[in-house]
């Protein structure tokens, strides 16, 4: 019983049923309808032709929900009306399945549930687990996405954009619990990067090899957070490396740079670097300052402000941040972190103090806690 | 079995015995209490008494309705003097002994200088389902 073959084929599969004239809901109705099948048949009778097997099933799935539906004659007509199997315009369906769960029409919530359940392939059970929602309230999530997208074609042209935001998200999520998150992102990343040359998913792609071969020495046994600059280098995987680096050198060739590309880049630089202080944080800061260009976004200069206290020292970075507002997510964290690099280990504890009060996740809040006893510690002795 | 909340507090519970703030302990003993956390957790989990914990920001706030069209009404953060919340665990245990001593076992969580923080939880049961049986 191949889980993974299965996952790799539902949204091809939906594709085809859709090209047939099926909607979309009604298609991964059908789909998860015959996925279910297969787990059952498979392991005694294991088909010669999965794929052929699957649309076969779906598609019989696809009829008999259809024939049950009060408006019978009428769906029937128009299912017969639809063009016959592999009409002429050459498109490739997952392209279109992943527009179509990416859809503006969606909240990123919808649109993420929606992906890795269409494209995916992963059961509505799985998805909420990974989530820590009720399987019901993952149900209603996915269904209510469903009906909004209900009148979208098919064929309708997509945005990429929208698309590796939503996979930007899947990764970003990390992982708890039996479904990693972070691999799915990756390996829904490298389907989508096989079937269009847009610099910004193979950027994304890059960023997300190059963030996840650091993951081994991210994080202790005892799930605390290790600072990139104290991370055992060693252990950072670098065969995703070299593989995140080569993805992201043919996308920077073609010059048409992107946020993801940038963000890469900086990514890059770090896995470049031997040992911490190594690290060409002059490099990284033009990087940061592309980046700010690209998106304006207050996060990219909080970490602009960081990336300058190590290039121009600690006063600079300070210099840097005093610019941005003190509200911003973490402010108060990096003002702590250019504090202690200035020699002023009281003020810095403080601040460290004040930034776990606000921190935004419990392994975030113990590290920050974990830095302010590791000062106060020093000041007593 | 009945379900009791553990509810730990940033402020309003009365003080613990071993009252220092925690940016104020060696970072050893911050690793010692986070790792005793974690392994009380696990433990529930493998004695099946384990149901859910969670830990909430400090800063909240309180909202109402104000009224047809109008925009919700806020207040707070509140006053340093005010009951906050800092998370909660939920145990389902054989009897209310076994909640207490669960509790108290938390609560000796190491702290300061290694010893047991002796910080107040409050233990609160479940309103339980009607009995379908009653005579």
């Amino acid at each position: 019983m191949d889980e993974a073959l299965l996952r790799t084929l539902t949204p091809t599969v939906i594709g085809i049923l859709g090209r047939r004239g099926a909607d979309f809901a009604a298609a991964e109705d059908a789909v998860q309808e015959a996925l279910v099948e297969a787990v059952r048949a498979w392991p005694q009778d294991p088909p010669r032709d999965p794929k052929g097997w699957l649309v076969t099933v779906a598609w019989r799935k696809f009829l008999d929900a259809t024939r049950a539906e009060t408006s019978r004659r009428h769906r029937e007509e128009r299912v017969e009306a639809e063009p016959p199997p592999g009409a002429s315009v050459a498109v490739d369906d997952t392209l279109q399945l992943y527009f179509l769960c990416a859809h503006p029409s969606l909240t990123p919530a919808s649109a993420v549930a929606l992906t890795l359940r269409a494209v995916g392939g992963l059961t509505t059970r799985q998805i909420a687990q990974a989530y820590l929602v009720p399987e019901t309230t993952m149900a209603q999530r996915i269904s209510r996405a469903k009906r909004t997208v209900t009148g979208v074609r098919f064929t309708e042209p997509g945005d990429v954009g929208t698309v590796v935001r939503v996979l930007y998200l899947i990764f970003n999520e990390g992982y708890s619990g039996e479904v990693d998150l972070a691999a799915e992102a990756i390996r829904l990343t490298r389907q989508l990067a096989r079937k269009t040359p847009h610099e910004e998913v193979a950027g994304l792609l890059a960023l997300m090899l190059l963030h996840h071969a650091r993951r081994p020495a991210r994080i202790r046994p005892d799930g605390s957070l290790v600072p990139l600059a104290e991370q055992d280098r060693s252990r950072w995987d670098t065969r995703l490396i070299a593989e995140g680096v080569d993805i992201l050198q043919a996308a920077l060739a073609s010059d048409n740079l992107g946020e993801f590309q940038a963000q890469a880049a900086i990514a890059a630089l770090h896995a470049d670097a031997p040992i911490a202080d190594e690290t060409d944080w002059v490099q990284i800061v033009e990087w940061y300052d592309e980046l700010v260009r690209l998106t304006d976004s207050p996060v990219a200069r909080l970490n602009r402000a960081v990336a300058v206290g190590e290039a121009d020292g600690p006063q600079a970075g300070l210099a840097a941040l005093a610019e941005l507002d003190p509200a911003l997510p973490r402010y108060t964290a990096v003002a702590a972190y250019l504090h202690e690099r200035s020699g002023d280990p009281e003020t810095a504890a403080r601040l460290y103090a004040h930034a776990a009060d606000s921190a935004s996740s419990v392994a975030e809040r113990d590290h920050l806690t974990r830095q302010a006893a590791r000062l106060n510690t020093q000041l007593r002795s | 079995m009945a379900k009791y909340l553990l509810l730990k507090h940033y402020r309003g519970a009365p003080a613990a015995t071993n009252d220092v703030p925690m940016d104020q302990w060696t970072p050893d003993e911050v690793s010692a209490h986070m790792q005793f956390m974690q392994d009380f957790a696990d433990r529930l989990q493998t004695t099946g008494e384990y149901v859910d914990s969670q830990a909430l920001s400090p800063e909240g706030t309180f909202v109402r309705y104000d009224g047809e069209g109008r925009p919700p009404v806020t207040d707070g953060p509140f006053a340093e003097t005010k009951d906050l919340i800092a998370g909660w665990m939920v145990i389902d245990v054989e009897s209310y002994e076994r909640a207490l001593e669960l509790a108290s076992e938390l609560s000796a969580a190491p702290a300061a200088g290694g010893k047991p923080l002796g910080e107040w939880l409050e233990l609160r049961p479940f309103m339980s389902q009607p009995p379908t049986i009653t005579e």
